[in-house]
């Protein structure tokens, strides 16, 4: 039975991320939710002895697999590309902590990280708002805009002044700078 | 920030993806780099004054073939290494296949030649400075490969690197191979996989450095 909810998980994940690729903003934010789920769950247990930093984790991996969505071709199952960002991210992290050897659970099962889904997120503790208050006024302000007030890109181009393209560069610009700065403060 | 949030500011990132990134992106890499690296080969060395007639020699190919294939085996490996979750498998073997070809015609070059010329077979003239040669045409080719590695999603640093350096160093060689008035396999076993060595060794050890996201 869990087999056959893994190549569901898999269809289902793949079908939306794939739509998101092409532009398909709805399929893509349910997609990454989506993620998010198995991520949490699949993170939470190998990180037990680090409950905090799980939600932390979930987000750098969320951020990982977006500025990297382009390293994906879809003759490849979607399990082995996540799987193999958030188990990078995984091991970056608790070689931080210096404690790789203690991990239990056995990195190796691609499958393993659709097999469980979490939809209960902890709170994350990297203060990812004030790490956005740092980036420069072009990408925080279209940031800012959709993140906290909810626009969408035509509006956040109304309010600021920028072009529409301005502020979806300034968005794109700003999520790999981010990614660049959670990766500097660690 | 909840991750709620977080998922709906990626979701207004709708700027469209590349297809095939990894593969455009080292191609892009190679046709910067190597225009400079002909340059460098044509300001500081020069192609051989007799071109024209070493062209009809096989030998002339083979020096030039040997280190293009190994370049492009490389491609092949290093657009896979750069993807997330893909396996490598045999295309390793691409790799170190034309190396242990050259290796096997040289030892039998050596193996055929009288004792005394052996050394000079394998030291040719330009043993001083052909593997450093092909190190320094070789660089702009590694910085343009490494710039194109740093936007893609490596999850094996050093190896990464090192397949970098194997392509880098490929290339760099066939460019080399225009100039290079050598024409024996001993030589070319020794010192153009020496000069391609020391991308590899270098992209390895820098690798982890650079390439980390």
């Amino acid at each position: 039975m869990r087999m056959r909810v893994e190549t569901d998980a898999e269809t289902e994940l793949r079908a939306l991320f794939l739509r998101g690729l092409d532009g398909d903003a709805m399929a893509y934010r349910a997609f990454l939710l989506r993620l998010g789920g198995h991520l949490r769950a699949f993170l939470a247990r190998r990180l037990f002895g680090w409950p905090d930093d799980v939600e932390d984790l979930v987000q750098e991996c969320l951020l990982a697999m977006h500025n990297h969505r382009h390293t994906y071709q879809p003759e490849q199952p979607l399990t082995a590309w996540a799987h193999a960002i958030a188990r990078h991210k995984l091991i970056d992290l608790l070689r931080s902590k210096s404690v790789r050897e203690a991990l239990h659970d056995p990195l190796e099962d691609e499958a393993a990280l659709f097999a469980v889904s979490e939809t209960d997120a902890g709170d994350a503790r990297r203060d990812l708002d004030g790490l956005l208050e740092t980036l420069p006024d072009k990408q925080r302000e279209p940031i800012r805009c959709v993140k906290l007030l909810g626009l969408s890109v035509a509006e956040t181009a109304q309010r600021t002044g920028l072009s529409e393209s301005a502020v979806k560069v300034g968005i794109h610009r700003g999520l790999k700078a981010l990614a660049a700065r959670v990766r500097t403060v660690k | 920030m909840k991750t709620d949030d977080l998922v709906n500011l990626l979701a207004a990132d709708t700027l469209p993806v590349q297809r095939r990134a990894a593969r455009r992106r080292l191609a892009l890499a190679l046709v910067a780099g190597l225009p400079l690296a002909a340059a460098i080969m044509l300001l500081d060395y020069g192609v051989r004054r007799d071109i024209a007639q070493a062209m009809l020699l096989p030998m002339f190919w083979m020096k030039l073939l040997f280190p293009a294939l190994l370049g492009a085996a490389a491609f092949v490996v290093l657009q896979r290494l750069a993807r997330p979750g893909v396996r490598v498998g045999a295309s390793w073997l691409g790799i170190a296949l034309p190396v242990l070809l050259l290796w096997l015609m040289a030892a039998m070059a050596l193996a055929n030649a009288p004792q005394e010329t052996r050394a000079a077979l394998v030291m040719g003239q330009t043993w001083r400075t052909c593997s450093a040669s092909i190190a320094w045409i070789s660089l702009p080719l590694f910085i343009a490969t490494f710039v194109a590695l740093r936007h893609l999603a490596p999850t094996r640093p050093a190896l990464a690197g090192a397949c970098a350096g194997a392509m880098a160093g490929g290339a760099g060689a066939a460019v080399y191979a225009l100039h290079c008035p050598e024409l024996q396999a001993p030589f070319l076993a020794v010192w153009y996989v020496l000069g391609i060595a020391i991308p590899v060794l270098a992209g390895a050890l820098i690798g982890p450095r650079l390439l980390r996201w």
